[in-house]
């Protein structure tokens, strides 16, 4: 399962001409790039080729670049099943409800299931599987050979459009991800795979689920911060407009928000997760 | 110390902890030992749970005269509302409620606050009280999940009205969706009474579809930052304050309204239409307060408390006197005064009549003049003969078109009437009779019984609208055609008879 990226696939090179070609243009060309097999395996797997891009973060600190430089990587292109994620706890028995240690997952950690094996009325087979722990997702990831996405890579792929790489520039994009917003989480959660792909082909990134990613605890690290460190790396209220770059894009802070309220082992009943691979 | 100088003092603090070798937590800390008085430790106090109400209500005046742990527990909960008729939004609220629930405390109270972020929420909150003293108003202690609730203590050192909003980023879009409310920080010794205590919000609202667009509306983000408000509301909706929701008060009763902006953006002209302020406490601050007040500035982020005794029965309009803001984009609410008039203070509508411009105040010194130089004229005029009859000329000529148009059809082009039907004008000594009566008839109308040149007629005469010139020109031409010579009816004349017979 392990690829070597081609060395034409550098980090430091963000505007590689593959990031300006449809995703599935640029998983052909990959396939031809990369050795003979291993993109069929991944598409069949559910992953998608996100071409090398730039992800800019929304807030920052004083020394951190303004641009991160995001390497190519596949990202499954539905977030995690109900079904999937069961077939994983049969296998993987300290994963399940009733045994889950408390260290690694609040109290609510799958309640929405009927029981520790059975996904009941309000958990459809086919709906993200949500209530889950940053541990819970990353022993998921492991245990099928992936790993979560980095912020800067699931940054980057929801940046991209249904059109293009720049979905902010689309009012489509706009809409679809404000909209989502405007709206409170139904009780049962809609399929994976029910919402508009992105450019690359990659659904429901704006208007599913949230998503854990790997190091969402990088974006801050206390919950205020107008005022407790020298940093510019400020979140809140009017002063949180020190540390932003693009100050009209108010979903990405919204994502900056929300996982900056979260701790490793909570489980909230719209985050779910997908996993990502490098190639 | 102001909220929205905390972040520059703070960082100015740091820099002078810096050379001092503290800390700006110390230096803070400062500010909150130098208050006078105590705080008491939190353990002795008697504990109390919050009583929070909803909008426009007021929970009722702290009666103890001393301090209390208060609990506070408000749930931040997303739903799905009507902004105006057709319009639905999703708010984001503290307690369901735009704006949130109304907390109320006193000066010294320890308030031990919960936090609980509802599981059906889309994204994190949190909350800053302007009443606390500490960093980000609680906002650092009360960054809250969905589906998780925070807890913090903080001790009201300052009595006052405070504005809470959440302050979590983007935070124009939380306050937006409506995450703002008061809350009433109640001096050692209370406010002076009043009678009623109303609770309202103004609040500026960005929706991608405009302005009564149906259907849910989606937050614009554009319209938020360019400050292009598509509603501007009190409490939250259109119509919040209105009709069947109006606050109520009662003639002679003392009213309180504890007035906030939530913003995030705009500032209000509060103004009560048909009141002035007996008392504002600016600002929503507790010290000197204003008097005779007609319309008070309330910052976004801000609050002011205004009293007022309601004299008068009636409707009292409340608007953000930026008028636009009122008219066009919601920002209205009413107070339904019932009770018995006082026509002393408010009389009512005593005088209803034609505005003539300039020639209307009689009693005005050019106007006399003009009226002696008018009669004057009207002397010169009928002394002089030949004028006397070119006027008279000119008067028959339009009285003939006044004629034709409105009498003719009944009384026939040459006077004569219909024979048993209409009574004749031509040779007529009913008309000759009596010119005051003739007058009369044209302008009030004649039915019943009358005997026109020894025969009986009984029918109807509509009154006939006509201003006082139509109605001489036309009896002047009827009183000198087809034989008649029964003299001239002036506008003088007119008015006379108009006027004798009320």
């Amino acid at each position: 399962m392990i690829v070597h990226a081609p060395v034409a696939f550098s980090a430091m090179k963000p505007f590689h001409l593959l990031s300006f070609l449809p995703g599935p243009l640029a998983v052909a060309l990959v396939a031809a790039l990369l050795p003979a097999g291993a993109v069929r395996g991944e598409e069949a797997a559910g992953l998608v080729l996100i071409p090398a891009g730039v992800h800019e973060p929304v807030l920052r600190g004083q020394d951190e670049p303004r641009q991160v430089a995001v390497a190519p990587f596949l990202l499954e292109a539905r977030p995690v099943t109900n079904a999937e994620f069961l077939a994983f706890v049969r296998d993987q028995p300290k994963w399940r409800r009733s045994r889950v240690a408390p260290l690694f997952a609040d109290a609510g950690y799958l309640a929405h299931w009927a029981g520790d094996l059975e996904l009941g009325p309000k958990a459809p087979a086919e709906a993200p599987v949500v209530r889950v722990s940053w541990f819970a997702a990353r022993a998921y990831a492991a245990a099928k050979g992936r790993r979560l996405p980095t912020t800067a890579e699931w940054e980057r792929a929801a940046a991209a459009g249904f059109r293009g790489e720049r979905g902010a520039d689309e009012p489509e994009y706009r809409r679809v991800a404000l909209g989502w917003l405007a709206q409170p989480s139904p009780d049962v959660l809609p399929a994976v795979g029910s919402r508009r792909a992105s450019v690359h082909g990659v659904h429901d990134l704006l208007d599913l689920v949230w998503e854990w990613v790997d190091d969402f605890n990088t974006t801050m690290t206390t919950g205020e911060s107008r005022g407790d460190t020298g940093l510019e790396r400020t979140l809140f209220c009017g002063a949180g407009a020190a540390g932003a770059q693009d100050l009209t894009n108010y979903p990405a802070f919204m994502r900056a928000g929300m996982r900056s309220a979260l701790r490793a082992r909570y489980v909230v009943p719209n985050l779910g997760f997908r996993c990502a691979l490098s190639p | 110390m102001t909220r929205s100088s905390l972040p520059l003092l703070r960082r100015l603090a740091a820099g002078v902890a810096f050379f001092l070798g503290a800390t700006a937590g110390r230096a803070s800390e400062g500010t909150v030992l130098a208050k006078p008085g105590g705080v008491p430790l939190a353990a002795d106090l008697p504990r109390e749970t919050a009583v929070l109400t909803r909008p426009p209500q007021v929970p009722p005046p702290i009666a103890r005269r001393h301090p209390a742990k208060v609990i506070v527990n408000l749930e931040v909960v997303e739903l799905t509302k009507r902004m105006a008729d057709g319009v639905e939004y999703t708010f984001w609220t503290y307690g369901g409620e735009v704006p949130g629930l109304f907390i109320r405390v006193r000066e010294g109270d320890v308030v031990e606050f919960h936090l609980n972020n509802h599981p059906s929420s889309k994204v994190p909150h949190n909350i800053d009280l302007h009443a606390v003293t500490g960093p980000g108003g609680g906002a650092a202690s009360t960054f809250t999940a969905p589906g998780h609730s925070s807890q913090f203590t903080f001790t009201a050192l300052n009595s006052g009205l405070y504005v809470y909003h959440c302050a979590t980023a983007p935070v124009p879009m939380h306050i937006a969706n409506g995450m703002y409310g008061l809350i009433l920080v109640e001096p050692r010794d209370g406010l002076p009474p009043v009678d009623r205590e109303y609770y309202v919000m103004q609040g500026d609202f960005y929706t991608q579809g405009a302005h009564g667009e149906p259907g849910l509306q989606i937050f614009d983000n554009l319209k938020a930052i360019d400050e292009r408000p598509t509603y501007i509301l009190f409490n939250g909706e259109v119509g919040a304050l209105v009709g069947d929701r109006a606050l109520q008060a009662k003639v002679g009763e003392k009213v309180r309204l504890y007035f906030g902006v939530g913003g995030p953006n705009v500032t209000s002209s509060f103004h009560v239409i048909g009141e002035i302020f007996d008392t504002v406490y600016s600002e929503g601050g507790m010290g000197r307060t204003q008097t005779n007040v007609q319309t008070t500035m309330v910052p976004a982020g801000g609050s002011t408390i205004v009293d007022f005794k309601v004299d008068v029965p009636g409707t009292l309009v409340l608007v953000d006197h930026s008028l636009s803001r009122a008219f066009n984009k919601g920002a209205i609410g009413m107070i339904k005064v019932s009770g018995p008039e006082t026509p002393v203070i408010y009389s009512g509508k005593e005088v209803d009549e034609v505005y003539l411009g300039e020639a209307s105040d009689a009693g005005a010194a050019s106007s006399r003049r003009e009226a002696e130089l008018v009669a004057k004229r009207a002397e010169v005029i009928a002394s002089n003969v030949e004028i006397g009859n070119i006027t008279r000329e000119i008067q028959l000529e339009r009285g003939k078109k006044v004629y034709l148009t409105s009498c003719f059809a009944c009384h026939m082009a040459t006077g004569e009437g219909l024979p048993g039907v209409f009574p004749p004008l031509a040779k007529s000594d009913y008309l000759q009779a009596d010119k005051t009566r003739a007058i009369r008839n044209v302008t009030k109308g004649l039915s019943g019984p009358i005997t026109v040149n020894g025969k009986a007629y009984n029918n109807i005469m509509p009154p006939q609208v006509l201003d006082d010139d139509q109605v001489a020109n036309v009896l002047t031409y009827v009183m000198n055609s087809w034989g008649n010579d029964y003299g001239v009816v002036t506008r003088d004349d007119v008015k006379r008879a108009r006027a004798g017979n009320p």
